[in-house]
């Protein structure tokens, strides 16, 4: 009847409510991001004078120009802002290099991982594999404990490779703690389900091309860059994008790292901003929100832009 | 992709292996062994060793200990204290019923919202515009979530007291109050992870297969009828996958608490260590407490031995109920 795939069952009537049912859910998903522009576009007293104007009172851009920017500090406090206001460019950088760094990394080793678990032969093939599984059940917060611990320790020449990273901005003497390689190390090589994730996609490709390979003679490095990766690219894009998203909404790990404003990304950022704010008499609603704005929007347009990879990549993953 | 089996540790891979290597004179391939497979597996093979296998370790070690953040080498061995401590521990205890009362509202509320959501969009579109939409909450970084609803529900600005007030109720101030702040925090979360859910859901509908519908319907069977005998059936599997997932996730709540509900150091309208879930209490031992390192870990190692318990417990459940679509 209606649409391909789905099965029409049920009354006019019915189908009626049901489409009110889920645009009203629609509706409910944007509402609190739009609650936020509209809020950011607002003075603190146009808020308070009309909380429930869906159109944003008094309305303004100086909100952006505060965050953004640095005008005078008067008109900042008399815009109910405490002058604290972090560099939003400086966080959004952080999170953008971080976040890059685990995806490049992850996604590379554990492609190379999963060719070894999917294609070579090597004693205790099924033994290795369920062990690094295992660790899916391990809470980040059990291994962070001695991580933080380990990072801290762990000098930045490291000895015997004389690895300088020390023009990395936010290195001090408190080993990788405050560095981008800190914030990256944990997830950097491995994650038990980008492995699983590449696995079980390189287990479905045909063999026959790597087999008119092998006649010709390529050994497995050439097999793993030549063949397999470039079929894989649509499996590899989404591993990605769903590392991308997680590294980016990271919290509990740069939070304990990567606490100094050179490295502090913006879950952390936001997260100190809003700490700061209750100290003035009302909360700086407006100037809060701008920013959980701005913060949101790299995340927005990732959305926009590969939407439809987003949304296949979790009905994959949920059905795989 | 129509068996709808868990991912555990698979021996799928190797029945797949043939035996052509041996025709080779060269014997290439499948025969390197771990000559080759080293180098395949090295860098994550180090990432294994260095942020897991060795902090677990580490860490359980820890568990035994008095240690200091500051000075973890002068680290004393207290033998089982630290796990004594925890059993006579009222803030540890009742941080674990802060966290059930909120993982039983969440995944109970969530699940059940989410089934119904993925059932209404199998029958109505296919959308992605509407599948987009409903996942926006699950890719926005849950601390910018918990901002959000703590301006909404914020009792003289937000926009949900104006509502209250529309009705003629009484604006409650719901982050900062001793009753509401879980199921508030639960809701929170509710909001951001049903559309997500639901997808998941979605995806598995797509694999039953529509004649099932069709001919239910021309067997005159009600809706109701066929989503108890048709739908909940075959959806099983992934339905309890999907929430073994969602439970150990819900254990760890962390994030939106520290963003709306108190958090460390509690910010915002921390009621009275109400909103003090599991995660919140062992970071404030690690890294606020003094000498409390090593509880920490114990706590830690309690958690991670609990959320063991329930995935294999769930698994178990999960291969029994495996033959639906044979």
């Amino acid at each position: 009847m209606a649409s391909t795939g789905t099965s029409a069952v049920g009354s006019p009537a019915g189908r009626r409510v049901a489409w009110a049912v889920l645009i009203a859910v629609m509706i409910f998903s944007i509402f609190p991001v739009f609650w936020a522009l509209r809020t950011s576009l607002s003075t603190n007293s146009g808020i308070i004078l009309e909380p429930s104007n869906p159109l944003p009172p008094e309305a303004t851009l100086f909100n952006y120009e505060r965050v953004l920017g640095d005008p005078p500090i008067e008109e900042v406090q008399a815009a109910g802002g405490t002058g604290s206001e972090f560099s939003i460019f400086v966080a959004v950088r952080n999170s953008v290099i971080v976040a890059t760094g685990i995806t490049v990394g992850q996604v590379f080793f554990c492609a190379m991982a999963a060719y070894a678990f999917a294609r070579l032969k090597f004693k205790g093939r099924e033994l290795v594999f369920s062990v690094f599984l295992s660790a899916l059940v391990v809470p980040p917060i059990f291994t962070m404990i001695p991580n933080f611990l380990f990072m801290r320790d762990l000098q930045l020449s490291l000895g015997f490779t004389s690895l300088d990273l020390s023009w990395l901005p936010g290195s001090d003497k408190t080993g990788w703690i405050n560095t981008f390689p800190g914030l990256m190390a944990p997830f950097f090589l491995m994650t038990p389900f980008a492995i699983f994730f590449l696995r079980q996609f390189f287990l479905g490709i045909s063999r026959e091309i790597e087999e008119a390979a092998i006649i010709d003679g390529a050994g497995h490095v050439r097999r793993f860059f030549r063949i397999i990766l470039p079929m894989s690219v649509p499996a590899l894009v989404t591993l990605a994008i769903i590392t991308y998203v997680n590294s980016w909404n990271e919290f509990l790990w740069p939070f304990v790292a990567g606490r100094d404003e050179s490295v502090r990304v913006v879950t952390v950022a936001l997260n100190d901003f809003k700490a700061q704010t209750p100290g003035v008499t009302r909360p700086d609603w407006t100037g809060l929100m701008t920013a959980t704005f701005i913060a949101a929007i790299p995340i927005l347009l990732l959305f926009g832009v590969l939407g439809r990879r987003v949304v296949d990549a979790i009905q994959f993953s949920g059905i795989k | 992709m129509t068996t709808a089996a868990a991912p555990v540790a698979g021996s799928d891979a190797s029945t797949k292996e043939p035996k052509r290597a041996s025709k080779r004179s060269k014997g290439p391939a499948d025969n390197d062994g771990w000559r080759v497979a080293f180098w395949f597996l090295l860098p994550s093979l180090i990432g294994f060793l260095v942020f897991y296998l060795i902090p677990t370790i580490r860490a359980i070690r820890l568990s035994f200990q008095r240690v200091s953040i500051l000075n973890p080498a002068a680290a004393s061995s207290v033998g089982w204290d630290n796990y004594v401590d925890i059993m006579s521990d009222d803030q540890f205890w009742g941080s674990v019923w802060v966290t059930f009362q909120y993982v039983i509202i969440n995944i109970g509320i969530q699940t059940v919202l989410a089934l119904g959501l993925a059932v209404l969009m199998s029958r109505l579109t296919e959308s992605l515009v509407v599948r987009a939409t409903i996942l926006l909450p699950w890719i926005l970084p849950n601390i910018l979530v918990g901002l959000l609803f703590l301006f909404i529900l914020d009792p003289t600005v937000g926009i949900v007291a104006q509502v209250f007030k529309f009705i003629g109720l009484d604006p409650i101030a719901f982050l900062a109050n001793t009753t509401w702040v879980i199921p508030a925090l639960a809701l929170i979360n509710v909001w951001k992870f049903t559309g997500y859910t639901a997808l998941l859901f979605f995806a598995g509908l797509q694999t039953i297969p529509k004649m099932l519908y069709e001919a239910g319907s021309i067997d005159g069977a009600s809706e109701w009828q066929m989503f108890k005998s048709i739908t909940m059936p075959l959806l099983r599997p992934i339905l309890a996958l999907v929430m073994v997932v969602s439970l150990i996730g819900s254990f760890q709540v962390f994030d939106v608490v520290q963003a709306a509900g108190g958090g460390v150091q509690g910010s915002p309208g921390d009621p009275l260590g109400k909103s003090q879930v599991l995660y919140l209490y062992i970071y404030e031992n690690a890294f606020l407490f003094q000498n409390k390192f090593g509880y920490a870990a114990a706590l830690a190692t309690v958690l991670m031995i609990f959320l063991t318990v329930i995935t294999l417990l769930q698994l178990r459940l999960l291969r029994a109920n495996q033959s639906d679509l044979a």
